[in-house]
């Protein structure tokens, strides 16, 4: 586990693949809660603007090592962490992170780095009230996101891990071993695991359950807005699986 | 000529071995005459007929746009900027130090992760946590720390740069005026420089001296170094 923090505030975070079908339902969590007058803040993976410009960089000049990747999204996350969503848990919001520091322990073990260096270099994060771990079998998850887009980026493949000169099989071998460390990671800081392979509603349902029962008893933040009409939190057709993890 | 040493993990995913070439640090708070022994000393080991290159903090192409940037605004946060710098010097480590010893170069370092630890926990990190995230730093061949007095930091900053923002601590406040904040925060660097002098194995140098005695001892430490092989 990681340590606790000193906050008045509820962490939810999704874990999981590419493809896992995370993003879609945090996307729903979110607009439900909202609905209900919760105060909610949503963060996503590398999305400081703080380090944008040198990920940018680095991604197009491709001069990420394993070691300044993971070491330029600890920073990322660090800024993101600090700075807008300890604030926000302080004030006793709802913080949603879409991945969290134990995508980079996945990840960045996947691409070499030292499995206790990682775990150090996160030693600044809290331990979530609930993370959801999206467990999905390779082919699905590979499936989605073929479906979804055109071509797969090289980080997103690990082409930097000279595994494959081909993407796809890249990336396989590349988000088998991520879901090796999701898999050894579950009882070390308490995942639950949800089945990405189920229909998105019956998906939503369980986790909607799951986070009501974490809330129960507790107040948080009140929002000065009413809640919003039922249609804004019906289970619409599903957002694509937009992922900004690489 | 050695195989790599490491603090800690190192590089786990690259074999790195057979680096030929020497690793040579120069540690030391701001104002203590680093660039001027290293132009020397890079002279010196020319004219010897070695291969110099020489490198220092926030001069990795791949961090240095965004980390000046950065340090423009205020959101950069002790951490963020202990991250940020340890991107920079993994980088310059892993794409410009290495390359050049396994090519037979002696790298001059204007300093090291040294320093760079030295200012997070002046700024609050977690001294353990810190010396575990450089766990992937190469083992120098020597660390030369130059050692100066307060007051010779005080003259050497009036008659060289000024004062500034961040060489004087600024961003933690240390205290109202440029002038005591950089007496406080300078003076718990060289506390910290201290600590790690022993811990480290660094040489420590007199910097309260002019130039060429400093130049001197510099350049026989070197020469000693080399004799051992």
């Amino acid at each position: 586990m990681l340590k606790s923090g000193n906050y008045s505030g509820k962490l939810i975070v999704v874990e999981g693949i590419d493809g896992s079908g995370k993003s879609t339902q945090i996307d729903l969590l979110t607009k439900w809660l909202r609905a209900q007058g919760r105060s909610v803040y949503f963060s996503e993976w590398n999305s400081s603007e703080l380090v944008k410009s040198t990920t940018r960089l680095a991604k197009k000049e491709k001069i990420f090592t394993p070691t300044t990747f993971s070491l330029l999204q600890a920073t990322d996350f660090a800024d993101r962490l600090q700075n807008f969503m300890l604030p926000m848990l302080k004030a006793g919001v709802i913080v949603l992170a879409d991945r969290y520091a134990f995508t980079a322990f996945a990840r960045d073990v996947a691409r070499g780095v030292d499995r206790e260096w990682v775990r150090n270099l996160y030693a600044f994060a809290f331990q979530p009230d609930l993370v959801f771990y999206f467990r999905v079998p390779l082919d699905v998850a590979v499936d989605r996101i073929m479906a979804g887009r055109a071509k797969l980026k090289y980080y997103e493949a690990g082409m930097d891990l000279g595994l494959s000169g081909s993407r796809v099989t890249s990336f396989r071998l590349f988000q088998q071993r991520i879901i090796n460390e999701y898999e050894s990671m579950i009882d070390e800081y308490g995942f639950t695991v949800i089945d990405g392979t189920n229909s998105v509603e019956k998906t939503q349902k369980g986790i909607r359950q799951y986070v009501k029962k974490a809330l129960q008893g507790w107040k948080g933040l009140p929002s000065p807005i009413r809640p919003a009409r039922p249609s804004d939190y019906q289970i619409v057709t599903p957002v694509s699986d937009q992922d900004q993890g690489e | 000529m050695r195989e790599a040493l490491f603090y800690g993990a190192g590089f786990p995913y690259k074999l790195i071995d057979d680096l030929q070439g020497k690793l040579i640090v120069l540690e030391g708070t701001d104002g203590v005459g680093r660039s001027s022994q290293i132009q020397l000393l890079r002279n010196w080991l020319e004219d010897q007929g070695y291969a110099v290159s020489d490198t220092g903090l926030r001069r990795s192409p791949l961090t240095q746009p965004g980390l000046d940037a950065a340090k423009q605004g205020h959101t950069l946060s002790p951490l963020t900027m202990s991250l940020f710098y340890a991107t920079d010097f993994a980088d310059r480590l892993e794409n410009q130090i290495i390359p050049a010893l396994k090519a037979g170069f002696i790298v001059l370092s204007d300093r090291y992760f040294f320093s760079i630890m030295a200012r997070d926990i002046v700024r609050g990190a977690d001294p353990q946590w810190t010396r575990k995230v450089y766990g992937f730093a190469l083992k120098p061949d020597l660390i030369l720390y130059l050692k100066a007095s307060i007051p010779t930091l005080v003259s050497r900053i009036v008659h060289g740069r000024g004062f500034n923002y961040w060489e004087a601590g600024m961003d933690i406040r240390c205290a109202e005026n440029l002038y005591d904040s950089f007496i406080v925060y300078q003076s718990r660097l060289i506390e910290q420089f201290d600590l790690m002098a022993q811990e480290y194995g660094f040489t420590t140098i007199d910097a309260n001296r002019s130039v060429k005695p400093v130049f001197n001892d510099l350049r026989l430490q070197i020469i000693e170094h080399f004799k051992k092989g």
